[in-house]
């Protein structure tokens, strides 16, 4: 891991990412993950942009915040978008309009609807497809940019403008889906799931996913001021407690091969993160919820460790 | 700020010589604003990499110059500082 990592002396002096201006609410942490990504890559990117906060907000014509070529794509089909503009440099390369020798890293960038759900199809195409991409999805949990709709993304128990927590129903029923899981069962060449709060292990996640030939793909949690209901200044606080409390653990799948790059010195209790969190306020004096989703993250976190290190494909 | 008619504006929507974002100033966003200690600074970098709005500039591996015109007074840099260089003040409106 530590040849892929670059200081962050050595970021600062390429230092590209958002420009200031752009509207994302206070404390969004995706601009800091844009600014990870970006000034990880030794080559020049190209990035696509599923529609969502993070387009939303950086590109309100005739503003735009991106200082690399950006595409702006649908919802459903930035995968599909990012593999015909590969496609189209490795042709070009093929005659002769682009000098063989260039590199470019290709990026898209989707949210969490973008790629649960509504981009999925593209997505698994692409991947299938085999084309040289590096995929990077900012989980927030939910559709934050329309006004806080569930999404398959959006962990049991969080209340939601669609799934509201009532006398009865305690928030959104069903458990989200493992997006990472999904992806790494096509096969992918590298997969991994990281946290902005962990930025070594996240630069270091991009410039492996860099070197490697193939489809990509990174998930990042992206807490959602608004979405998550906490203080603006905790973004990354709220990431880290999602890590310590094994909710989202940080692990790549490389060629098949599990490997968990992060464990916690001491498991917390997930509670502690639930509690900070407005979206899960009604459960706090549930006792019999909270026990139900620490046994949901303890069933994955054991079945990581039982995996870690073994080859899968 | 007039808006344009449809003959004027670009093909495509298409956005030329990016970044045009820092035209809009998103400072009047904030009701608190960072203040630096300089003397307690050890130049880690953390506030830089944090910094949604990309307030905090970086000269010569070290910070350099906060540019508040676009700081929307989150406090990550604050919080995130290990030696409380940064100290979040009220800012009078």
């Amino acid at each position: 891991m530590k040849k892929n990592f670059i200081s962050l002396k050595e970021l600062s002096e390429r230092n590209i990412g958002l420009a200031p201006g752009h509207r994302a609410c206070a404390g969004c942490p995706f601009p800091s993950i844009v600014r990870m990504v970006l000034s990880a890559s030794d080559n020049p990117v190209v990035v696509a942009n599923a529609t969502g906060c993070l387009e939303v907000t950086s590109t309100i014509f005739p503003y735009s915040a991106w200082p690399v070529p950006w595409i702006h794509s649908a919802f459903e089909n930035v995968a599909a978008t990012i593999a015909g503009i590969e496609t189209a440099f490795r042709v070009f390369k093929k005659r002769g309009i682009i000098p063989e020798n260039k590199k470019i890293n290709f990026i898209a960038f989707g949210g969490d609807g973008a790629t649960y759900d509504i981009g999925l199809q593209a997505l698994s195409g692409a991947i299938e497809r085999g084309h040289n991409f590096l995929y990077i999805l900012y989980d927030n949990q939910a559709y934050m940019n329309t006004g806080i709709q569930r999404s398959s993304a959006t962990p049991f128990g969080a209340n939601t403008t669609t799934s509201p927590a009532g006398k009865v129903i305690p928030g959104k029923l069903q458990d989200r889906k493992d997006i990472t899981e999904i992806i790494a069962a096509h096969g992918t060449p590298y997969v991994a799931q990281a946290s902005p709060s962990h930025f070594y292990d996240f630069i270091s996640k991009i410039r492996k996913a860099f070197e490697i030939k193939g489809p990509k793909f990174i998930a990042v949690l992206s807490p959602c001021v608004p979405g998550w209901g906490y203080r603006e200044n905790e973004s990354i606080e709220i990431a880290k407690l999602a890590v310590e409390t094994c909710f989202w653990p940080l692990y790549e799948i490389e060629h098949g091969v599990y490997k968990l790059t992060y464990k916690p010195a001491k498991k917390l209790p997930v509670r502690i993160w639930l509690e900070k969190q407005e979206r899960f306020k009604h459960l706090i004096n549930r006792e019999e919820l909270i026990t139900e989703i620490q046994k949901k993250v303890d069933e994955k976190w054991e079945r990581l460790l039982n995996l870690d290190g073994k080859k899968i494909f | 700020m007039k808006l344009k008619n449809w003959k004027e504006l670009p093909e495509g929507a298409i956005i030329k010589n990016t970044p045009t974002s820092p035209e809009f100033k998103t400072g009047e966003w904030k009701t608190k604003e960072p203040y630096y200690h300089a003397e307690k600074c050890t130049h880690c970098l953390l506030c830089w990499l944090y910094c949604p709005d990309s307030v905090i500039t970086v000269k010569n591996k070290k910070i350099d110059v906060f540019l508040l015109e676009y700081c929307k007074g989150c406090g990550i840099c604050a919080k995130i500082c290990p030696v409380n260089a940064i100290e979040m003040r009220e800012v009078e409106l």
